[in-house]
Formats: structure tokens, C-alpha cells, sequence
């Protein structure tokens, strides 16, 4: 009985230390070096090829994307498709009184963001946006960044974009935003003294201990994530991405993160919107 | 094999760059004997709980859960047993346990006449590697018994 | 937010086993965790039982345990005789209860 025990123990042993084992297994379908996986990088790109995130997840975490049912997001957005046409804030108004039916109007407009606004002087993610006419045009109050009604929100919003290529503007205003968050990809932070690009750019498809390392794009999100078991923001993602090089991270909505989105959305530009997505 | 040389061996590697050796430690910490006795005991108290001195029978009882699991708290599981669901050859009920959590109820399924077949599917939380036992308990008051054994990778870089 | 969602064919072959899928925003709390500031446990609040009848009659029931995801997400099967409709209801410590119901033609 004891020796069986043992013997167990050592499997069990043996079978966390691998994640190796099942790394060898998986290294044989390397989805994301197939060809038809890959998409072309924009002019001046680091990567030689573009591939979602998708391709480095399990066949199990990817059915759970592949049906609309089977992805808990879609229990957000349900609630987003009622709230958009609910009257909230002192104006009377809905997001539907100025943006009509959120299929027309909302179209393509997660793959364009973060944008620079006029109005505002600021970069602007549709987080920011949400917000902003909230404010000012509904009269209404803000909503957290991380609240599931802002979730839901832009995953209703991503999901109109769903298969568009991602396509943001770098120049003419956004241009320094632009600059600023590649400057925060290449700097080394926290005591780990990593910077994003160590991981992402040259050690993709790689092990970081148990953690397969994609190319870090942000054309998922928001997405629901097995390991937070509820839908979550591409800033909370960069909040835990640094608190695991032990660096102090920056609050959601920062213009650090909204310039990295504008940055990151660029390095993953013309790969398809899959938001609300499925991740590990 | 002994375990240090497993974990010590095999796991370092697989460390990249960011993991120090405290993680190595902590990770074969989990595995010591005493734990894992204590969870084959508690669970085999909560099985006695549901099916009583009956001894179940391996075999008809499948459970799909995915070799390794990208997260331990989300786990897509699922199971299926052999069965004509008429009659005497009836699944009253599906039992699953998890072995190695610190609580190893995890969910019981009833079903009847009008389902056709006992099979399921649901989402669950893995403190670590572990067997999933599903028992099923059928109309005669036989119990058959799937065990599956699932990989959960602690620990790493996925913020 | 626990507006449940559910999907059941609207037609199934009579004699045929159709999956009925189901799914619900629910935290799952297992009572274990600690609330971050004030090092408080937090109270178990989960989703413990589920339910679906077909015209009155318990088809499938579930009990949950602490180990069940948040979101809690059910599929099972079904074969129905005739045309009717199925109701689900999930029971939440304390009582609570959230329901949802879809009809179907067996033909």
C-alpha cells in the first residue's frame, strides 16, 4: 500500500514537473508555424509573421471559442445587447438614441482603436469612449474599467469588428502615443528587469515555466479567461503581466497602457478581431 | 525513479528565464506522501458517503477531460457511460470526485426515463494533477467506476 | 448578473437523444477564499443545484460542489417523447432561484 503510494507520488511528481511531458506532446502540432496560421506583419514589423493567440492555446480552450455557446463572454454581451438601448443618466438618453443599432453603427470601430481624439487630446481606447459619452452625452455615470457592465460593453462593441483585420492609425497626432508605448515594450522593468519584448518578440512558442508564450497581441480582448474564470480587459492582462516580473503595474486606463494598446494593436495589425475570445 | 530526481531534473528545465529555484521547491513541496494520503482518504470517505459499503466495478464509466489543462480553474470535464437507459441497464446517477482537491465532492448528476443517455459535461477547478473518478450508480444498485488522470500545470508566467 | 442562457433544439426526431447546453453568470464562491484587505473569509455563495423538467417531470438534476467553475456551464441529454417544454431552475445557497424555459417539437 505504502509502495503503491509512493509510486503514485512519483507519478503525480512527474506528471507536474511535466508540463514537460505534454510539452514534448504538443510540440508536435506547433499550430502556430503552420503557414495558413500566419498572417503578414505591417511594414517595419519586428515579426516575420503574425499569428493570434488563438493558435497557441489547447484544442480544448479553442473549442470553447469556436461556439458562441460555449463561451461564458457571451453571457456579458447578452446583458450589453439589453443595456445598449436602456435610458441611463440625467440626458435621457441610450447608447442607441445616438448610435443606432450597435451592428451598423459599432462595425469596425474596435479594430481602429485606440484613436486619437480631437476633443480630448487624448488617446483614446473604446474604454475611454464608453465613458466619455456616458458623461457627456448621456449624462450618465461612469462605469468602472473592470466593471462586467463595461466588460460586456466593449465585448458587444469588439464583437461587431469580429473577423476585420486590425488596422489603427500611427501617424499625425497618434504619433507620439505611438512612440511612447514602443518605447514602454522595449523597457526593462520590475526585479525580473524584463521588458515585454523579451518574452513576446524573441521566445514565442516557448515554456516560461508552465506558460506557453505567444506573440502578446491584444486582437482578442477583451476575452475570458480560464485562469480569472470571468471576461477581462487587455489592461488587467497587463497589470498581471508585470506584477510577474515584480514590477509595480500602472492602473487600468493609464495613458502607459493606452499608449502600449496603440503600440501592440499596430504589432498585430492585420490579424482578425476575435473579441469577446477564449484564453488560458 | 525517485521524485527529487524527477522534479528536480525535469522541472528546472522547463523553468525560462523568470522562475527562481523557490518555485522548483515549492512545487515538489506539494507532492510529499502525507498529502497525498490524506486525499485519497478524505476521498474515499466522500465515496463511501454516496454508495456506501458497494464495491464499484471498473469499466462503462468514460470521463473526457483534456490530458493537460491550460488552467486549473477552469477544466472542461466530461462523461458518458455505457448504457441502454431502459429497464435494468439504467444510470440512476453520476458521481465525480477529484482526488487530489482539498474538497474531492465535485458534482452528482441524477437522471431519467426521458434522458436518453447519461452523459454530461461541465467546468471545474483543479487544485493540481490528479485523478477525476466518476461513479455511476445504476438501476440494479451496481456501481461502475472511470478514473481519468489530469495534468495541471502550477505556477508560471501567465499574469 | 446570473441571467442564465440556454440552448435546446427546437426540433428533435422522435426516438433521437438530443444535448441540451446550458449556462449561467454565477461567481461560484467557494467560502474558502479571504477578502485581500481585511484577511475575512469571504461566505460560500455557490450555485448547489440544478434542475430541468420537461412538462412538470425532473428529466436531470445536478448537485454543484465548491469544485465547479465559476459560470457554472451544464450539458446533458435529452429524449423526449413528444413536443413539450423544458424549464431549468438553479438553486443558489439561501435559496435563491434563477430560471429560464425553452419549448421543442419532437416530430
Amino acid at each position: 500500500m505504502l509502495l503503491k503510494s509512493l509510486a503514485a507520488t512519483a507519478l503525480a511528481a512527474f506528471a507536474l514537473g511535466a508540463a514537460s511531458g505534454a510539452i514534448a506532446a504538443e510540440k508536435k502540432e506547433k499550430l502556430w508555424e503552420l503557414k495558413e496560421n500566419q498572417v503578414k506583419p505591417p511594414e517595419g514589423s519586428p515579426l516575420d509573421y503574425l499569428v493570434s493567440g488563438y493558435w497557441f492555446r489547447t484544442p480544448k480552450t479553442r473549442a470553447l471559442q469556436d461556439d458562441d455557446f460555449e463561451n461564458p463572454a457571451f453571457l456579458w454581451v447578452e446583458q450589453a445587447e439589453a443595456e445598449w438601448t436602456k435610458v441611463d443618466g440625467k440626458a435621457g438618453k441610450s447608447c442607441s438614441s445616438c448610435h443606432d443599432a450597435v451592428e451598423k453603427t459599432m462595425k469596425g470601430v474596435s479594430a481602429r482603436y485606440p484613436v486619437y481624439s480631437a476633443k480630448t487630446k487624448k488617446l483614446m481606447a473604446v474604454t475611454h469612449q464608453v465613458n466619455y459619452c456616458r458623461e457627456n452625452y448621456m449624462k450618465a455615470k461612469k462605469w468602472k474599467w473592470e466593471s462586467d457592465k463595461m466588460l460586456g460593453m466593449t465585448s458587444l462593441i469588439g464583437l461587431q469588428s469580429r473577423g476585420m483585420p486590425v488596422k489603427v492609425s500611427i501617424d499625425g497626432p497618434a504619433e507620439k502615443f505611438f512612440k511612447a508605448g514602443e518605447a514602454f515594450y522595449h523597457e526593462r522593468r520590475g526585479q525580473f528587469d524584463l521588458a515585454c519584448v523579451h518574452c513576446h518578440q524573441g521566445n514565442y512558442g516557448q515554456y516560461i515555466r508552465a506558460d506557453l508564450l505567444s506573440q502578446g497581441h491584444s486582437n482578442g480582448f477583451p476575452t475570458y479567461r480560464l485562469k480569472w474564470q470571468k471576461l477581462g480587459s487587455l489592461h488587467r492582462r497587463f497589470r498581471g503581466c508585470n506584477n510577474n516580473i515584480r514590477a509595480i503595474p500602472y492602473k487600468r486606463g493609464s495613458p502607459e497602457y493606452t499608449n502600449l494598446e496603440l503600440y501592440l494593436a499596430w504589432r498585430g495589425m492585420g490579424l482578425k478581431v476575435e473579441a469577446p475570445s477564449v484564453r488560458q | 525513479m525517485s521524485q527529487t530526481e524527477v522534479s528536480g531534473g525535469v522541472h528546472r528545465r522547463s523553468f525560462l528565464i523568470a522562475a527562481g529555484a523557490g518555485g522548483a521547491a515549492f512545487a515538489a513541496a506539494q507532492f510529499t506522501p502525507g498529502i497525498a494520503l490524506a486525499d485519497k482518504a478524505l476521498t474515499e470517505q466522500a465515496i463511501k458517503k454516496v454508495i456506501g459499503d458497494r464495491k464499484p466495478i471498473e469499466g462503462r464509466v468514460s470521463i473526457d477531460g483534456p490530458e493537460i489543462a491550460e488552467n486549473g480553474n477552469t477544466v472542461p470535464v466530461g462523461f458518458e457511460v455505457e448504457s441502454k437507459m431502459s429497464g435494468g441497464d439504467m444510470v440512476k446517477a453520476v458521481h465525480v470526485f477529484a482526488e487530489g482537491n482539498p474538497r474531492p465532492e465535485v458534482a452528482n448528476f441524477w437522471f431519467s426515463a426521458d434522458s436518453g443517455a447519461a452523459r454530461g459535461a461541465f467546468r471545474m477547478r483543479m487544485a493540481k494533477t490528479q485523478n477525476l473518478i466518476a461513479l455511476a450508480e445504476m438501476a440494479d444498485g451496481k456501481v461502475y467506476m472511470g478514473k481519468r488522470l489530469v495534468k495541471v500545470t502550477i505556477g508560471g508566467c501567465g499574469g | 448578473m446570473s441571467r442564465p442562457r440556454v440552448r435546446v433544439p427546437r426540433k428533435i426526431k422522435k426516438g433521437d437523444t438530443v444535448t441540451v447546453k446550458t449556462l449561467i453568470a454565477h461567481k461560484m464562491e467557494t467560502g474558502v477564499r479571504r477578502n485581500k484587505k481585511t484577511g475575512k473569509l469571504i461566505p460560500r455563495k455557490i450555485i448547489n443545484s440544478f434542475e430541468a423538467k420537461i412538462d412538470g417531470k425532473t428529466v436531470f438534476k445536478a448537485a454543484l460542489h465548491p469544485a465547479v467553475s465559476s459560470n457554472p456551464y451544464i450539458s446533458f441529454a435529452i429524449s423526449p417523447k413528444k413536443s413539450g417544454k423544458i424549464d431549468f431552475v438553479w438553486t443558489e445557497d439561501g435559496g435563491k432561484t434563477f430560471t429560464k424555459s425553452a419549448k421543442f417539437e419532437v416530430a
